[in-house]
């Protein structure tokens, strides 16, 4: 059901960075098109 | 290993001096609002009726905390919200620190500019200037002169509504060298170098007693061709007459002041250097930074400081807080980028190397952001986040309760005080306090956690962080 669906993946640095969050993304068939991670401080 | 059997190598801490120069009249020159107000000019009103006057900013708890003359504990006793409940009788003196008015530091900038690149209203500031003027004397204008520069381009200083100054580019094509971006250099020159002053002040040093200045400040010196080249340090070591001194920058996003820290203290191990100076200026480029959530929550525009401090190490004395430089820990390439391997790496492994388990420390400085900043704009507490995380860890060790994690924060956290300056927020911010805790004996040891953003230069997907504990030399 995933599969072909594209997703941009914003990560936080004391949260959940936005290189973990793609990687789970792709094993679930999402196409990851961007991800990256932001300090919102 | 047990506590008992290792043998700790110690580098003293002489003092530290914090400064905070509150400039309202910048804000607009902070990174953010700089853009909000050239697409949408008609902001800058509402932004202008939520600027904060100095009296307001010294009185402000935060800040009260920041310079020494509340302890950080009493924070959370405090009635909220603090931009309104302010402290009666604050002053801008506070036992390890100072609050600087925008006059005072618009002739700290004139006094540390070598280039004629800013200049005021000979009348205003004849009218103006602090008696104890240092450095060079500023370049005066009429104010006909000052509206003409500003017309050509140069950014115009004001007070309140008033055009007072003007500050001009250095090179017409050379975006390193334009106005913004050597305002931003030198405002972190000029309040460094106010901290280092103060700080020597306060320790009856002499500014020939430092050999080596190490500065740890956030923005970036240089030409076109030299974009960041730095040394930074030898500037402000000069502006402060430390003749005998050398120096250099160690730059690590946030994270800079605690390696700058190490590197000192390991500089002094070493016998490269007897006393070093460890600085950092105020980052401008932050300034006003989540001033819209600010406006939209109708609260004064709070991030309306630059945050410096000066600290100076030597070799351990007898009874003296102390960097221990068995402890400093560093965040590996191989660690990953969560925030369960930072704390894994900057807390539990340094501190199982030293015999100690969490709970053997007192207090924790982790980043100590200002909620009352960061909460509006969406971006949480940020130091009680990272209180949380090192009390998970804890459980995780079998070391307290699930149920005993709030009182784990509780006992040896804190609220957040600091400005959002990025290196002044991230550990070093708590470094006053806890020598004043570490002297009464109120604590026996505390751990400074600091983190970096490393990504947000594009250069690496990692974070970055660096950790040490300061204890007493009881000999």
């Amino acid at each position: 059901m995933q599969k072909g669906k594209k997703i941009i993946a914003i990560g936080e640095r004391d949260g959940v960075p936005g290189p973990v969050i793609a990687e789970c993304l792709q094993g679930a068939g999402y196409e990851v098109i961007f991800q990256v991670t932001e300090c919102f401080v | 290993m047990t506590q008992e059997s290792i043998k700790p190598v110690r580098v003293g801490i002489e003092g530290i001096f914090y400064s905070l120069s509150h400039v309202p009249d910048l804000v607009r020159y902070g990174s953010k609002p700089l853009r909000e107000l050239r697409a949408n000019p008609a902001l800058a009103t509402e932004l202008a009726q939520r600027l904060r006057d100095f009296s307001a900013a010294t009185a402000y708890a935060p800040h009260q905390v920041y310079i020494g003359s509340i302890a950080p504990e009493k924070l959370r006793d405090l009635p909220k919200p603090w931009y309104e409940k302010l402290i009666e009788g604050a002053t801008a003196q506070g036992r390890f620190g100072d609050i600087v008015n925008e006059d005072k530091f618009y002739a700290l900038l004139a006094g540390a500019d070598q280039f004629d690149l800013v200049s005021f209203d000979d009348k205003w500031f004849q009218a103006h200037a602090p008696g104890d003027l240092i450095g060079r004397a500023p370049r005066l204008r009429s104010l006909n002169e000052i509206q003409s520069v500003c017309d050509k381009g140069a950014l115009p200083l004001c007070s309140g509504a008033q055009l007072v100054g003007a500050f001009e580019p250095a090179h017409a094509e050379d975006a390193s060298l334009a106005a913004e971006v050597l305002l931003e250099n030198l405002a972190a020159k000029a309040t460094a170098a106010h901290s280092l002053r103060l700080a020597l002040k306060q320790l009856a040093l002499k500014p020939d007693d430092i050999d080596f200045v190490i500065s740890c400040s956030e923005e970036a010196v240089g030409d076109r061709y030299n974009r960041g080249g730095g040394n930074l340090a030898k500037a402000i070591a000069e502006d402060v007459g430390c003749g005998n001194a050398s120096g250099s920058d160690v730059k690590a996003f946030c994270a800079g002041p605690m390696y700058a820290m190490v590197h000192g203290a390991s500089l002094i191990q070493a016998g490269v250097a007897r006393k070093i100076a460890v600085v950092a200026g105020g980052s401008l480029a932050k300034l006003g930074m989540k001033f819209e959530s600010h406006l939209r929550k109708k609260m004064p525009v709070l991030e309306d400081v630059l945050g410096s401090f000066a600290v100076v190490l030597s070799a351990a004395k007898p009874n003296q807080v102390c960097l221990r430089l068995d402890s400093a820990a560093f965040h590996p390439v191989r660690a990953g980028a969560s925030p369960q391997a930072m704390a894994e790496f900057l807390v539990e492994k340094p501190l199982a190397r030293l015999g100690m388990k969490l709970t053997n420390v007192d207090r924790y400085g982790v980043e100590l952001h200002n909620p009352e900043i960061t909460i509006p704009s969406g971006s949480g507490d940020v130091a009680r986040t990272n209180y949380l995380t090192l009390a998970a860890l804890a459980v995780m060790r079998g070391e307290i309760q699930k149920h005993q994690m709030e009182d784990f924060v509780r006992a040896r956290g804190m609220l957040g005080y600091a400005p959002t300056q990025g290196h002044i927020p991230s550990a070093i911010v708590y470094l006053g306090h806890a020598m004043e805790a570490l002297q009464s004996s109120a604590i026996r040891n505390a751990l400074l956690i600091a983190k970096g953003s490393l990504f947000l230069g594009r250069m690496t997907q990692l974070s970055d962080g660096c950790s040490f504990l300061v204890d007493r030399n009881e000999v």
